[in-house]
């Protein structure tokens, strides 16, 4: 599988908040490939930087307070951090599209929802708007809206908030991306819904051959859909392998913990364990590794030095003492 | 939501009206000094028949219903001190001009404030920003007669491209309108600016950007209509404001507008000529209200179906 040119390389990615209280390393130091057709899960607690390791190399967070300390992120050829404002707003909505977090204020709501789905299609693809208007409400049919026309007329107030993440999804699918960058797109909805949303998802890109981008905090979700994964926590790279990999060996404490706190349905459990403890304060880390305070195995180093990457197959990589030490 | 709502709008006022006529006619009457108090040493004889004339010889209750009955014809009265002039004509006469100075100071201000706000959200913290924002300062700390004079001193006398007093020809209505509205025009550019930067930080316009959108873009169509809600709800104040207000500005530059009126029969006592027009202030600013009520359901789709 890693044998293709991925079509989107992020290497070392900093992404920092200068704000008044101090520079909060939000993202620090995170790599990342997908290749055609592959589903990336970016997993962490809250706060572990996920949404920000995607928006800030998409130009997408105000400059300032972000600002990107280093890194390459890049798209085919183009480094979309080094491109400029031109260059970035037209992948943006054509090549790669995002669906977000909180689709109950996603979407305009003083606009009519096709309005706003034909926007991404006039735009990238210069169509009319009434060639746009056709395009999008079979879109909305794709994800499964079966008024198309009368949702197209309607506002977002009128519709739940799984209906308005179709319309998120669909606004997202009309310009065929190549890459969807889906920023926990279940976690506002309820369980039977968000099963829904995650099949639509798989069937999508079953269908265009999109690669997926599935930030999300559950390891269930992980499970079901994902080909790799990326473990984060307080901006920094924990561990990365395959979704196989990961279920089967993990090695960092850190996913070991997150993966003991997951219902499983194959063995049964009482109580769940939680990870002890809370994220660490961004704009107080030390050089080590963040998740020192809470890990069970901590060691000396873990404090002062920061955790190399330790190679345990092509695949997986944990960012570890303890398998240095080993 | 919808038509209902502003039909209770609609038929809240008649009560709310003839509670205002109560007041300000008891108010007024219980003010020290009568109409005709300044006059010379007047006959004992004259004074009654302008009493009888007036209907003052009759008790204050009878008074009360005698102005209501005439109000329910659409009857303000005779003015006590236009002698031979009935407030109807007096209004007829002094509004219009108030009206059209009003309706062209709110053009000003909505022009200019709209534009300078825009302006000023595009690129928040640049000179973009501070240069329309503290214009605004002034125009909001400077009152219209120190406004009012200067653009007089600047165009009227300096430049001498537009004339400093009088209300005949277009260029007469420049000065007094951008002095009566530059205020309201500071104050709609913070309204319009707050309520374009309120709307920046909302997820919405996150999804406009990440379809592509230009900044323009996004402004126009995605920002304006919503953040142009704060200087809608302004609107009817502001209307009302300007042509009820405006008594300075007509004052410094001449203008034979019902301000002026207004002021002068409340020193004279003219117990009519104040209850007219303090009515038709009243109506002025619950038809610009009802109005603003009706452009907000249009505008915010929400309010539409609640
Ligand atoms: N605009 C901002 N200004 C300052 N700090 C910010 C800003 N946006 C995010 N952060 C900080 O960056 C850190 C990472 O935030 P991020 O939203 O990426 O977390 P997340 O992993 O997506 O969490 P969640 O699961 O809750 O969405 C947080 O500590 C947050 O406080
Ligand atoms: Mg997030």
């Amino acid at each position: 599988m890693a044998s293709s040119v991925p079509i989107l390389a992020i290497r070392d990615l900093r992404a920092h908040f200068h704000t008044r209280r101090g520079i909060i390393k939000a993202v620090d130091g995170i790599s990342f490939e997908i290749q055609k057709g592959e589903t990336l899960a970016i997993v962490g607690e809250s706060g572990s930087g996920k949404t920000v390791s995607q928006l800030s190399y998409l130009g997408l967070l105000p400059m300032p307070p972000l600002r990107i300390a280093g890194g390459q992120a890049f798209f085919h050829d183009t480094d979309l951090i080094k491109a400029g404002k031109d260059k970035l707003r037209a992948v943006r909505g054509d090549s790669i599209s995002m669906i977000f977090q909180e689709p109950m204020t996603s979407l305009n709501p003083y606009l009519k929802i096709g309005t706003q789905l034909i926007e991404p299609l006039c735009l990238h693809r210069k169509l009319s708007k009434k060639e746009a208007w056709k395009v999008a409400s079979e879109s909305l049919e794709k994800v499964g809206i079966a008024d198309a026309a009368r949702t197209m007329h309607s506002y977002p107030h009128e519709f739940s908030g799984g209906m308005r993440q179709r319309v998120m999804i669909a606004m997202a699918i009309t310009t065929k991306p190549e890459v969807l960058i889906a920023d926990e797109p279940t976690t506002a909805l309820d369980v039977t819904i968000q099963a829904q949303i995650l099949e639509l998802l798989g069937e999508l890109k079953k269908e265009t051959g999109m690669s997926i981008i599935l930030i999300t905090h559950d390891l269930g979700i992980v499970a079901s859909v994902a080909d790799k994964v990326l473990v984060m926590y307080g901006g920094k790279m924990m561990e990365e392998a395959t979704a196989h990999e990961l279920f089967s060996a993990s090695s960092h404490p850190y996913t070991t913990a997150l993966l003991k706190s997951t219902p499983r349905v194959d063995i049964p459990q009482e109580v769940l364990p939680v990870i002890g403890g809370s994220p660490p304060d961004l704009s107080k880390l030390s050089p080590g590794c963040p998740f020192y305070d809470r890990c069970a195995l901590r060691l000396d180093a873990c404090k002062e030095t920061a955790p190399k990457p330790c190679s345990l197959s092509p695949s997986h990589r944990s960012f570890c003492h303890l398998e240095t030490v080993q | 939501m919808g038509l209902r709502y502003l039909f209770g709008r609609v038929s809240i006022m008649l009560p709310v009206f003839i509670g205002v006529i109560t007041v300000i006619f008891f108010m007024i009457r219980f003010a020290p000094g009568g109409p005709f108090d300044k006059e010379k040493i007047v006959p004992p004889e004259i004074m009654e028949s302008l009493n009888a004339q007036y209907h003052l010889d009759q008790p204050l209750w009878k008074q009360y219903l005698i102005y209501l009955a005439d109000l329910s014809r659409f009857d303000l009265g005779p003015s006590f001190k236009h002698a031979n002039r009935t407030v109807n004509e007096l209004i007829a006469e002094a509004f219009p001009v108030s009206l059209e100075l009003g309706l062209w100071s709110l053009g000003w201000a909505l022009l200019i404030g709209v534009l300078a706000g825009a302006m000023a959200a595009l690129k928040p913290n640049s000179w973009l920003d501070y240069l329309p924002m503290s214009f605004s300062v002034l125009g909001i700390c400077l009152p219209t007669f120190v406004i009012g004079p200067l653009l007089v001193l600047i165009f009227g006398l300096w430049m001498g491209v537009l004339p400093v007093a009088g209300w005949d020809s277009w260029q007469d209505r420049v000065l007094p309108s951008l002095t009566l509205g530059f205020a309201y025009a500071a104050f709609i550019s913070r309204l319009m600016r707050g309520g374009l930067m309120e709307i920046r930080t909302q997820d919405f316009i996150r999804t406009a950007r990440a379809k592509g959108l230009s900044e323009v873009q996004i402004l126009f169509k995605h920002s304006l209509r919503g953040g142009i809600l704060p200087v809608v709800s302004f609107l009817g104040p502001a209307l009302a404001g300007l042509l009820t207000g405006a008594l300075v500005t007509e004052t410094i530059f001449n203008i034979p507008g019902l301000g002026r009126f207004f002021i002068e029969s409340a020193l004279n006592r003219d117990y009519t000529v104040v209850m007219g027009t303090s009515l038709l202030y009243f109506s002025i600013l619950f038809v610009c209200n009802f109005v603003v009520d009706v452009l907000y359901v249009f505008l915010d789709p929400r309010v539409r179906y609640e």
